[in-house]
């Protein structure tokens, strides 16, 4: 079960602010390759951000929207990334309208596999034992691949053959940015509509208290399983991507170390609602790109971000969102009243 | 008039600690059932039993002619049993309004839920059930803010809110101040007309006022059985309370 913390003003006293900073990340993103088109290496950065930012959504569904601890969301990013490197390497197929799909299939089967597993029983497992599966899983896979030599083993796959539309070939720049913005607004509208659906208030009342629902006839591991399959899609489709812009995708890419980064991701923006997963990773990833820039500090970024995330976690459990954001907007309103 | 519910030989055990011990006990269709019992005596374990909060160490389930006894909560909830907790479970983090919302959405196909197909056409639904418990002015509060008496009347409009054939209280008037009591009593009355109930309470004039069978529990065994004259004069319990009934 999970609290949302911070104090829940009554109805009326809600104020709709969400709408305004979701509007304003876009208009931002939109704006971005503009400001930033003398330095491609920002327009990377940016690209990644983005491809990152699906990461941490498909994160947040499981969590912030379904109580779903899920230590297991690079797993499902880095085993897509890997199916359509091994394609192009293997089949010479890179082509986008084949091989995105390929990969959400392949993050959709996977999570659906771990899903029957860990949350399809006779009765709801607990967070403990989703996470511990998860974690496993993302571990176990991490290993598998760092000693299979036909995918690299430690090394992983570079130079992976660059996504194609036609005959247009998708190299790292503005192109990129936004078509990693395209995709990553379209996954956006869709889990919007999902958690704003009476499906997400099941959600939502689940996050709550599982049995309250159950005994209103809900079968929660349904709904849980169907969640957690949908963001196994989107890590998917985001680790596809990512293998693509960066050419590369290693073991690294699967293993606990990023789920938990994907955890930090959305703990840090504000979980529990679409926008805070992509101003956290905005946040970190931008913090980093600088520390790690800086020579005085060079060797000690890590120990300085990691402090800072501690901090927002521990004081504000809303994440950077829970200052703008009121915990009433944050659970939202579903019936047909407003 | 057949029965709703018989239960028969029900025993629960946990570890060494006999909770229930071969309860038998009759529901008729329409018809309000008290149980009633010192603390201790396996009330609220009987109804979590019946509910399928946990599963029976032996005995059989029946409910309207179909054996549930190892049915999941969610499958009876669909079969038509409903549940009030003792200790009050409306979801405080959503309107007063999504709370039944959620009850009467339930039986809703995931595709429809996915779609929103029923968000329009359920409001009436949910008012009507808003209105029948004097809640539909608060519909946009939080259920988190209403008062202790006000959170059991909304758990009891979402109980009901789901069309059971048997609604299972346990508590209503737990916490409740006299006034609360009494509107509580007039609020469940009619319900009569479309499904059986059986009432866990401690308070022991609003369950002869209600009821019109009564089964008395102690130490998680049956004392006695029978219509509110019949317990009123039963030496049993009056051996096992104190107060009289």
């Amino acid at each position: 079960m999970v609290k949302l913390s911070g104090f829940i003003p009554p109805a009326r006293e809600f104020r709709s602010v969400l709408p305004i900073i979701e509007l304003a990340v876009l208009i931002s993103a939109l704006i971005a390759p503009w400001v930033l088109i003398s330095t491609p290496e920002l327009i990377t950065l940016g690209t990644n951000i983005l491809i990152l930012s699906l990461l941490a959504i498909s994160f947040d569904l499981c969590w912030g929207y379904s109580g779903i601890m899920s230590f297991g969301q690079a797993l499902f990013f880095g085993v897509a990334g890997y199916v359509v490197a091994l394609v192009g390497r293997d089949f010479g197929y890179s082509y986008g309208w084949g091989a995105l799909p390929l990969a959400m299939a392949v993050g959709l089967l996977l999570s659906f596999f771990f899903a029957a597993f860990l949350l399809l029983g006779r009765r709801t497992p607990s967070v403990i034992f989703v996470s511990l599966g998860t974690l496993t899983g993302a571990y176990a896979a991490e290993r598998l691949v760092s000693g299979w030599q036909y995918v690299g083993a430690g090394n992983g796959m570079s130079s992976v053959k660059l996504l194609q539309f036609g005959d247009v070939e998708m190299v790292e720049g503005i192109g990129f940015y936004h078509l990693a913005l395209f995709i990553l607004v379209v996954a956006y509208l869709v889990s919007r509509v999902i958690v704003r659906s009476q499906f997400g208030l099941v959600l939502a009342g689940m996050r709550q208290n599982e049995e309250r629902l159950a005994f209103l006839g809900y079968r929660i591991q349904v709904f849980k399983a169907l969640i957690f399959s949908f963001a196994g899609m989107l890590a998917g489709l985001a680790g596809a991507i990512f293998a693509f812009h960066q050419g590369f995708i290693g073991p690294g890419n699967m293993g606990p170390g990023l789920s938990t980064t994907a955890v930090l991701y959305a703990l840090f923006g504000g979980g529990g609602t679409l926008i805070g997963p992509v101003v956290g990773v905005f946040l970190i990833e931008t913090i980093s790109y600088f520390l790690a820039d800086q020579d005085a500090i060079k060797q000690y970024w890590p120990v300085i971000l990691g402090a800072l995330l501690l901090s927002v976690v521990a004081f504000k459990p809303t994440g950077i969102l829970g200052f703008f954001v009121t915990a009433r907007e944050r659970i939202g309103s579903y019936g047909g009243r407003r | 008039m057949s029965d709703m519910l018989v239960v028969s030989q029900l025993t629960k055990r946990y570890g060494t600690l006999q909770a229930l011990d071969g309860v038998d006990l009759v529901v008729k269709r329409n018809s309000f059932h008290g149980l009633i019992g010192p603390n201790g005596s396996g009330k609220s374990t009987f109804l979590k039993a019946i509910a399928g909060a946990h599963l029976p160490s032996s005995g059989t389930i029946c409910f309207n002619g179909q054996d549930i006894t190892d049915a999941s909560s969610y499958e009876r909830a669909r079969l038509g049993l409903s549940l009030k907790f003792q200790i009050t479970a409306v979801l405080d983090e959503l309107s007063v309004y999504d709370n039944v919302l959620l009850a009467v959405q339930a039986s809703n196909s995931l595709w429809s839920l996915l779609l929103s197909k029923t968000r329009l056409t359920l409001k009436d639904q949910v008012m009507s059930a808003l209105d029948r418990f004097q809640l539909a002015d608060r519909a946009d509060e939080l259920a988190g803010v209403l008062s202790h008496g006000e959170q059991q009347w909304l758990e009891i409009a979402m109980a009901l809110a789901i069309g059971p054939k048997l609604l299972l209280l346990d508590e209503p008037t737990a916490g409740m101040s006299p006034e609360e009591r009494r509107i509580t009593g007039e609020l469940l009355r009619p319900i009569k007309e479309e499904c059986s109930l059986l009432i866990v309470e401690h308070d022991l004039d609003f369950i002869r006022e209600i009821s019109d069978e009564i089964t008395l529990l102690d130490q998680g065994k049956v004392l006695d059985t029978g219509t509110v004259e019949q317990i009123q004069n039963s030496t049993k319990a009056q051996q096992a309370y104190t107060t009289r009934v």
